[in-house]
């Protein structure tokens, strides 16, 4: 029965996005579309990150490279199976949907794995080492991409095609992927790993006092973050038909961080918020280039000062929303 | 069998030979009581029988078992508990997450498992709040179950993390200071609650505590450091007499003149 509510649930969900991207496509230019798809791409990015940087605790600055491999391993894959399931499938959007939700999670993996690498030997530690590692496998990944030749070094990677990767991308997916992501990650962090994550946070020593297995949850939630900037990544590619290293350099991590930052370190809708921000705000920018991380900078400091808890602080929306407190909380009866 | 021995421990730190050589045996159902004046070492025993530091030297056997050196988390897992000197709540949290937290022997259900909400994690889930609230309930904190741990009294914070440390389900509890910052009235009521944990929930409890009111109440034996070693040990009537323990505490002039006097 509740299996049976659950797949209609998510049907209905899925037919609403169907429905949307309809309105989507005839009422919105090319232009505005685009937007809208990184926007939902970010979301992606920022509630994947706000799982290890904000719930966490422990701070990535180098994002982009597990977005990079999330890229170019689900384009690699992607143009490797394209053959055999047309073969299988034949030709027709059935298959296609099939060769790309494959190599989204062909991507996340990849990129999941590349989390665990770097993840096991510096989340051992307590401190900052996370930051350092990652910002050195930001720009180790990018250089990689750079000099492979098999993924076409410095001008990118555009498949076998002359006219580049299909560009599988569209509202339907991208809605659908940040519905799946944003759900698993909220259900993760209102569970008990999710309290053991925040305790890590919020005191390691107590929390490992009280039997958390520290190392062990910091490097799992660290791959899950990763894996979703991986589908993030698998995403992009496939939005614009080709992954090049320089889409994924340090400034694409500092973005990240806004996301997060912007909304408030440690909050879901807040990640949301700020992605969609960060989509929003890049476009209108545009024209000022390379000054917008001036302007981001000044940003930041401004929010460090008015509001250094972001947007929403470490609440959700719709736990301020649901929330109906008592009009006066119970006081303590003690007199200290 | 002793629930917790010590063999002879050592730490050292650079040239600070924190503990040095202490021995004692802590049998199951004691109030035990270890003091000694500031910088005695007393914390540094409680962080190497909870695995925050390795001893140098000796043996700490648990339930016959040696887990000298062990990470923190597996000591607690095999039923060692604690609270801290300088308060260690999870400050964001609600008072039941914190309880909580400490539950993971009663929620087994895997990372996909709470991803999903499966049954059995909605299940596993809801016992462990379930036993939050009795915990909070012991220590007299169930109105305050749904308030953010900071912003909790003093007194509160302590005894929140007690029932914290109870959700372990431990054999031993280490209490570290709990009746520091506590008016009268709460150390009484502290001195209750400890009796509480050992006779209804056969706890077996040892106590650092500065608090001379509560030691010499609710401790059975009292173990007393100085400068990292063993100066003496017996019930609190033969330690108030001990003119070792009176010569680290008031200084060895003042009881050779008391003596003389």
């Amino acid at each position: 029965m509740r299996a049976l509510t659950r797949v209609a649930v998510a049907a209905g969900v899925l037919l609403v996005i169907y429905g949307l991207q309809f309105g989507v496509e005839a009422g919105f230019t090319q232009y505005v579309q685009r937007i809208i798809l990184l926007a939902g791409i970010n979301v992606i990015l920022a509630v994947g990150l706000n799982l290890i940087n904000g719930t966490t605790g422990q701070f990535s600055i180098g994002h982009a490279g597990f977005m990079a491999v999330g890229a170019y391993g689900a384009a690699y894959i992607g143009v490797q199976l394209a053959g055999p399931v047309h073969g299988l499938l034949g030709l027709g959007p059935l298959a296609d949907a099939v060769v790309f939700n494959l190599a989204l999670l062909a991507g996340a993996i990849f990129a999941g794995i590349s989390g665990l690498i770097v993840g096991m030997p510096s989340l051992r530690l307590r401190g900052d080492y996370l930051a350092v590692v990652t910002l050195g496998f930001g720009e180790i990944i990018r250089i990689l991409f750079n000099n492979a030749t098999f993924l076409g070094s410095a001008t990118g990677y555009f498949g076998d095609s002359p006219s580049g990767l299909p560009e599988y991308t569209n509202f339907f997916w991208v809605f659908a992927w940040v519905t799946v992501i944003v759900l698993l990650i909220h259900n993760l962090t209102f569970s008990q790993t999710g309290r053991s994550l925040t305790a890590i946070r919020e005191d390691e020593i107590a929390a490992e006092a009280m039997a958390t297995p520290s190392t062990r949850l910091k490097v799992t939630a660290f791959a899950i973050s990763a894996a979703s900037a991986g589908i993030a990544g698998g995403l992009f590619a496939h939005m614009q038909s080709g992954v090049r290293p320089e889409d994924f350099r340090f400034e694409k991590s500092i973005d990240m961080i806004v996301m997060i930052i912007v909304g408030g370190l440690g909050s879901i809708s807040g990640a949301i918020l700020g992605g969609i921000f960060v989509a929003v705000s890049l476009e209108l920018m545009r024209d000022l280039q390379q000054y917008r991380l001036v302007l981001y900078a000044l940003l930041l400091i401004v929010i460090m000062i008015v509001r250094p808890q972001g947007l929403l602080g470490t609440r959700e929306l719709h736990h301020l929303l649901r929330r109906k407190r008592p009009a006066k909380p119970a006081a303590p009866t003690e007199s200290t | 069998m002793s629930l917790l021995e010590l063999r002879a421990v050592d730490k050292i730190f650079g040239g600070l030979h924190a503990v040095r050589g202490v021995s004692f045996q802590v049998e199951p159902g004691a109030i035990f009581g270890l003091i000694g004046p500031n910088g005695a070492g007393k914390t540094t025993l409680f962080n190497v029988i909870t695995g925050v530091y390795t001893p140098e030297h000796g043996e700490i056997l648990f339930r016959g078992q040696n887990i000298a050196g062990l990470k923190p988390a597996l000591i607690a897992e095999r039923g060692v508990a604690r609270t801290f000197q300088n308060i260690r709540i999870f400050r964001t949290m609600t008072v039941a997450e914190n309880v909580m937290v400490a539950g993971h022997h009663l929620h087994k259900a895997s990372i996909p498992a709470a991803m999903l909400r499966t049954r059995s994690y909605e299940r596993d889930e809801q016992a462990l709040r379930q036993r939050a609230h009795e915990l909070l309930d012991v220590l007299g904190l169930a109105e305050l179950a749904g308030e953010i741990a900071g912003s909790l009294p003093y007194g509160s914070q302590r005894r929140l993390e007690i029932a914290r440390g109870l959700m372990l389900s431990p054999k031993l509890l280490l209490l570290d200071e709990p009746a520091a910052g506590m008016n009268s009235q709460e150390a009484r009521t502290l001195n209750e609650q400890i009796r509480f944990l050992r006779d209804q929930l056969g706890l077996t409890v040892i106590l650092v505590e500065h608090n001379m009111a509560v030691v010499m109440n609710v401790c059975e034996t009292i173990h007393v450091v100085d400068h990292g070693e063993t100066i003496a040990q017996g019930t609190p009537a033969e330690i108030k007499t001990h003119p070792k323990v009176l010569a680290a505490y008031l200084g060895e002039e003042h009881v050779e003149n008391e003596a003389s006097a």
